[in-house]
């Protein structure tokens, strides 16, 4: 128990000077905050006239939440650049050669990355609501859907501190999360329909869990298209469930893969 | 030198291979308690490397290692409660203040909240860094970066320090504000392993000295055990004209501990003395009293090249140990030059560091403007 305390204590003052950095360098959040921005104006403006959704739905309603998942996604490999940048310079270096616990360093950093990440999402709430985009359930509903997106961030946060921590450099990473997510993130049902996809694009669009993240907040947000069939896909069924057994296989294979690769990472 | 007492770093055999290159190759240290063994070696002969070890941030392939009484494989965790570790390169965060650097570290050490933020104003005060304390350390130079990861090091007070070549790449002034604050602390009982490229540094900071290359040890002993190997002080001279050579041999045969060797072609004089640079003034005064005009004139004195070549029989070559794990800041290879060469490679320093005196070109490694010119140890005088 107190192995326990002692983690997260130190993995708090971690977390501290992860987000003492945000505070000093405001340009990073900006462009983290800008981006989102930038692609709601864009699909609502410029995309929105062309994509027809499913039954007699608003394409802002149905486009935002698709966006809340790409930019969390997005705002996991934060973790990722963070973990080689510490690297690169040392400062994993001296946390390891300090009495603290191994972990922290992974728990503390994954762990400011959720507060990044509820900055973002509230700065994108905003814009949605500015567009047209409303929530039509219970305050319940809703935090269960931002909650849904924060955990499945969390879990693609460790994939993230595991490939920080593979690559020689913070630039590794960027480009690396660009060529991952942006096909996972638009071969889904994000920003058109999955039921519009060809063949295997569309199986891959329904199991893909973006879909299923996509989905569940759609429902939790209300934001389904009224009249829009119900989807074939289990996954699409229960996307929440589905959602957070995803959640769980990513931890449970990320967090012992990146832990022993910061322990052997510093070695080489 | 040192008897009794007992050896708080100690390691046997150890061995690191990075694929095809060989880092460490069964090296062998022992460090009694309240001394200071200085670590020296070209770029690339396994230093790094062995502080990596014994700081618990790298395992050895082979060979045991114990720090403080502790095994450092079995134990890591012991191990880092009674060191602290400065490195090559300040590990200090730039985006955080140089106070919240220190705060960070002594909640890290679980110093607990108050003590960790007393140790850090009383490290800054230390350091003379208070001024500095609440600015990013983005801010600071390089000089400054070294103190606060140095005081970074010191946060725990403990038992045993490692330095990993604390002063490479700083200017001659913050190298010798280091060298102070590492007297210090050694003055008060720190044991500590301290790395170092320039024999001048272990010089003036280690009790011991052992000279690895190539991942093994090659000498050990004090300074003036090493000198001795080398061999001592030469008064080298050029004269202008030949036919000065044979006054000039003559005049320096009655100051010379040793046989006077003469090159006839380059109209070079190479004397073995001892007395230090008031042989020199003297040399000088009597030639001139002769008549003998000298072109260039100077004193030498043993540097990590001639200690190198005594005992390898080759200059300390850091393209031999390109591609190795130790990574750092390139030097041209080292070469022997004569006293005119040196002449005027000592007027190039001197333009590039404009404000010290040409006292160091002697090293004869071409990083004569990093090097530091100090009035104690001075590697050479030009006289002209």
């Amino acid at each position: 128990m107190s192995a326990t305390l002692q983690v997260l204590a130190d993995s708090a003052v971690v977390a501290k000077r992860n987000l003492i950095k945000i505070k000093r360098v405001p340009d990073l959040l900006v462009f983290t905050l800008l981006s989102p921005i930038m692609f709601i104006l864009l699909f609502a403006y410029v995309f929105g006239s062309a994509i027809d959704v499913p039954g007699d739905g608003n394409y802002r309603e149905f486009l935002i939440p698709g966006i809340f998942a790409q930019t969390v996604i997005f705002g996991a490999t934060i973790t990722g650049a963070g973990l080689a940048e510490d690297m690169q310079k040392g400062i994993i270096d001296r946390f390891r050669s300090l009495p603290m616990s191994r972990m922290a360093v992974l728990v503390g950093r994954t762990g400011s990355d959720v507060v990044n990440n509820v900055l973002v999402i509230v700065v994108m709430s905003l814009t949605g609501l500015l567009v047209g985009w409303r929530i039509r359930t219970s305050v319940l509903e809703a935090l269960g859907g931002f909650v849904v997106l924060l955990l499945f961030a969390y879990a693609v946060s460790w994939v993230f501190a595991y490939v920080g921590l593979l690559v020689p450099s913070p630039e590794v990473v960027n480009n690396a999360s660009f060529m991952i997510i942006f096909p996972v993130t638009f071969v889904a049902n994000t920003f058109v329909p999955s039921e519009r996809l060809p063949g295997p694009l569309r199986s891959f669009a329904e199991w893909n869990p973006v879909s299923s993240v996509t989905q569940a907040s759609r429902e939790l947000f209300g934001n389904v298209p009224p009249g829009a069939t119900v989807p074939d896909a289990w996954s699409l069924q229960h996307p929440v469930l589905y959602t957070l057994l995803w959640v769980v296989i990513i931890l449970a294979v990320f967090i012992p893969l990146a832990t022993r690769q910061y322990k052997r990472a510093a070695s080489r | 030198m040192h008897t009794g007492g007992t050896d708080v770093i100690r390691a046997t055999g150890l061995v690191k291979r990075y694929g095809q290159v060989t880092a460490l190759a069964g090296l062998d240290l022992a460090v009694p308690e309240g001394t200071v063994l200085g670590l020296l070696g070209p770029n690339g002969a396994g230093k790094t490397t062995a502080v990596r070890i014994l700081t618990t941030l790298l395992e050895a392939d082979e060979g045991t290692a114990e720090v403080a009484g502790i095994d450092v494989r079995s134990n890591p965790q012991g191990v880092r409660e009674r060191i602290g570790l400065s490195g090559q390169y300040a590990a200090v965060d730039e985006y955080l203040t140089g106070f919240e650097n220190l705060d960070m570290i002594g909640r890290l050490y679980r110093l607990g909240r108050k003590p960790s933020r007393e140790r850090a104003r009383e490290l800054l005060e230390r350091f003379a860094l208070s001024d500095a304390a609440d600015r990013p350390v983005k801010t600071y130079s390089g000089g400054m970066r070294r103190r606060l990861d140095l005081a970074g090091a010191l946060v725990a007070a403990p038992q045993v320090l490692f330095l990993d070549e604390p002063t490479t790449g700083l200017d001659p002034r913050s190298r010798t504000g280091m060298w102070e604050v590492i007297r210090e602390l050694v003055a008060s009982g720190t044991t500590l392993l301290l790395t170092t490229q320039y024999l001048e540094e272990a010089d003036r900071l280690a009790d011991d000295i052992v000279v690895i290359d190539h991942g093994r040890v090659i000498a050990h002993g004090t300074s003036d055990e090493l000198k001795a190997t080398v061999g001592g002080e030469r008064v080298e001279l050029v004269v202008r004209s030949q036919q000065d050579l044979p006054t000039a041999q003559r005049v320096l045969a009655e100051l010379a501990v040793g046989e006077v060797q003469v090159e006839q072609g380059s109209r070079r004089l190479v004397a073995p003395v001892s007395g230090g640079a008031g042989v020199l003034v003297e040399a000088v005064r009597r030639l001139d009293a002769e008549g003998v005009d000298v072109l260039d004139v100077g004193m030498r004195r043993p540097t990590l090249d001639d200690v190198f070549l005594s005992l390898t029989g080759q200059p300390a070559d850091p393209s031999a140990a390109a591609g190795g794990p130790d990574q750092g800041s390139a030097e041209p290879p080292p070469e022997r030059r004569g006293p005119t060469d040196r002449g005027r490679s000592a007027r190039r320093a001197a333009a590039a560091t404009q404000a010290s005196p040409p006292a160091s070109a002697g090293s004869g490694t071409g990083r004569a403007p990093a090097a530091p010119t100090g009035a104690h140890v001075p590697n050479e005088e030009v006289v002209r």
